[in-house]
């Protein structure tokens, strides 16, 4: 079995997508999607196990050795991020079900479960393959889903914005593709564990070079890290809600994933430190938290507020890749764990708000707290994890992050840092300022709580917020060994 | 001069895929994006097939009496981008389809004057 579990995560989805197109209308769809979903659950969690315990697992594709046969490595990395992505997946699917009756035409239930779990197998893919090709294929995978699932949101800016995405992820993934066949003229492999011995060879060749900036500005598209962080913000606001969850929880989190295996595995360390990749990761890093969470505290949309600080949040990872010390990437890896706790339970929240009231902007949610608790609740705790508040998991992720940037003593990015969180407790005061302080404006029709179905896995995640702030053994620990497994050191 | 000259393919795939992506940058007709944006896709298989010659080498086909054949795998890998970009641009197609329904234009511009997206 052992081996087996990395092949069967990415085909199980892989099998169940087109099945569950042709299922009969009605719930069927919903339930075949939500066993497909807990099962990868379940998978990853033992692959991780597994890795934890045995070492790396390594699966030869139809039996052909690498490199000349595609392979799944799995090490700590990857299978920490592929039971991030399986979890969320697992845990969004028993909210979609009444999100999606809502907002999703019948007719197109069944294709749109469909696509979600083509989005899960393109996602689960790019964790688990070992071959850099491999990544292009999936990141496609996972890409051409989700411009399908944006494009279904109840608003026609969602195909626009869903447009947009496309061509912007289209350029992405052809600059990542130019890169990838650039450093295979050089390397003549594309296995990324064989390229990471031969590369050290060739590294002084301006090819190389370029291949390698190619990929990074590929990744950081997809990666929406600003200034490339343009569709994300209309993508994310105009989606159905399910979708929004879904994205904002795994899939920049995947493109981080990339960048790091790319720069950290693939690449000699010495070779990013001798381009000026770390500093312009810094400077990114820095310009988004500002700029995003600046942008955000203008929003009347609470969707488009919440897509803003998620671009302000990749800066966060930005920054602890760009620190390239031990404390960075695990502060980048834990902040990639916390982030999709605290954006899950949000963006799940105002779902329930969208599910009741069929709207999110600033002026038409006023007082909704009261006739809402858990909903707010729910709120409030996420954004108290966002900002950063002892006792949630955001404080772990700040709390790392500080740490590696004393380290290096780069002041400005503490003061950045905690910067970011003074304007998240704006932006988050507005919101709940607007739910809980502000009268209720439309009294005519009664607004109840969000349904059951909605709030348990929404408070799912809150408590993972809580838990995860209090007890770090767990995110911290998977999180160093997953940056030993990277092989950086403290300088 | 040996160095344009020797590198002529090459010379083809930058200046096409500068083309295609200025289209996508510079046009704002949907449909003339979708075009720029399979020539920069186009360029690229022309980068990888470029890459995959072997001077001197044959076609990659088994026959008598060759010794050197020319490196098979970058054809393989672009037949899979190829497919990717039909997938690609057959999504945008049809987004752009919808987007004429609902806006009754494809003009960039007149949808933001509309509602401000795109």
């Amino acid at each position: 079995m052992g081996n087996n579990i990395s092949l069967l995560l990415v085909v199980i989805p892989l099998i169940a997508a087109p099945v569950v197109a042709v299922l009969p209308r009605g719930r069927l769809p919903w339930a075949v999607a939500l066993l497909v979903t807990s099962l990868c659950a379940v998978l990853a969690g033992m692959q991780l196990w597994a890795v934890l315990y045995d070492g790396v697992i390594s699966y030869e594709l139809g039996g052909w050795a690498p490199p000349w046969g595609i392979e799944y490595r799995i090490d700590a990395v990857n299978a920490f991020v592929a039971l991030i992505v399986a979890a969320i997946a697992a845990i969004t699917l028993p909210y979609a079900l009444l999100s999606v009756e809502q907002e999703i035409p019948e007719e197109k239930i069944p294709l749109f479960y469909s696509a979600l779990l083509l989005c899960l197998t393109g996602l689960l893919g790019i964790t688990q393959t070992g071959d850099i090709f491999n990544v292009f294929v999936f990141l496609e995978i996972s890409a051409l889903s989700s411009y399908a699932l944006i494009s279904l949101g109840r608003e026609r800016q969602a195909l626009t914005s869903a447009y947009q995405y496309l061509i912007m992820g289209t350029i992405g993934a052809t600059f990542f593709l130019i890169g990838v066949g650039l450093i295979y003229s050089q390397t003549g492999t594309l296995n990324m564990q064989d390229m990471a011995t031969i590369l050290p060879g060739v590294a002084h060749l301006k090819t190389v070079d370029t291949g390698f900036a190619f990929i990074m500005i590929g990744i950081a598209l997809k990666l929406a890290l600003f200034p490339l962080h343009l569709w994300l913000p209309n993508a994310y606001t105009y989606a159905p809600s399910v979708v929004t969850v879904f994205l904002a929880a795994t899939a920049t989190k995947v493109a981080v994933y990339v960048m790091l295996r790319i720069l950290f595995t693939v690449f000699p360390h010495s070779f990013a430190l001798a381009t000026p990749a770390e500093e312009l990761f810094i400077m990114a890093g820095i310009a988004s938290i500002i700029v995003a969470s600046t942008y955000a505290i203008y929003q009347v949309d609470v969707k488009k507020l919440l897509a803003y600080s998620s671009v302000a949040q990749i800066g966060y990872m930005a920054l602890g890749i760009g620190f390239a010390s031990a404390t960075g990437v695990t502060a980048a890896l834990i902040h990639l764990f916390n982030h999709a706790l605290m954006k899950g339970a949000l963006f799940m929240a105002v779902g329930a708000i969208i599910y009741r009231i069929g709207a999110c902007r600033m002026d038409q949610i006023h007082g909704l707290g009261r006739a809402m608790p858990w909903t707010f609740g729910a709120i409030v705790i996420g954004g108290l994890s966002l900002i950063g508040v002892p006792g949630t998991a955001g404080f772990i992720s700040k709390w790392y992050l500080v740490s590696a940037a004393l380290e290096q003593e780069a002041w400005i990015s503490v003061a950045v840092i905690l910067f970011g969180s003074l304007l998240a407790v704006v932006y988050m005061g507005k919101l709940i300022e607007a739910l809980y302080f502000k009268p209720a404006t439309d009294s005519e029709k009664e607004v109840t709580e969000a349904p059951l179905l909605l709030l348990a896995p929404t408070w799912v995640l809150v408590f993972a917020n809580i838990y995860f702030g209090l007890d770090t053994n767990l995110t911290v620990g998977l999180a160093e060994t997953a940056a030993a497994t990277l092989g950086v050191v403290n300088p | 001069m040996d160095f344009f000259v020797g590198h002529y393919n090459y010379w083809v795939v930058i200046f096409l895929m500068l083309v295609g992506l200025y289209t996508v940058i510079s046009r704002g007709n949907l449909i003339k994006k979708i075009i720029g944006l399979n020539i920069f896709q186009v360029s690229v298989f022309f980068l990888y097939i470029s890459m995959g010659t072997v001077e001197g080498g044959a076609a990659p086909i088994i026959a008598e009496g060759v010794k050197l054949y020319s490196n098979p795998l970058p054809h393989v890998l672009i037949l899979t981008a190829i497919v990717v970009g039909v997938a690609t641009t057959a999504l945008a197609l049809a987004l752009v389809v919808r987007i004429k329904e609902s806006y009754g234009t494809i003009e960039e511009d007149e949808i933001h004057d509309l509602d401000h997206s795109l």
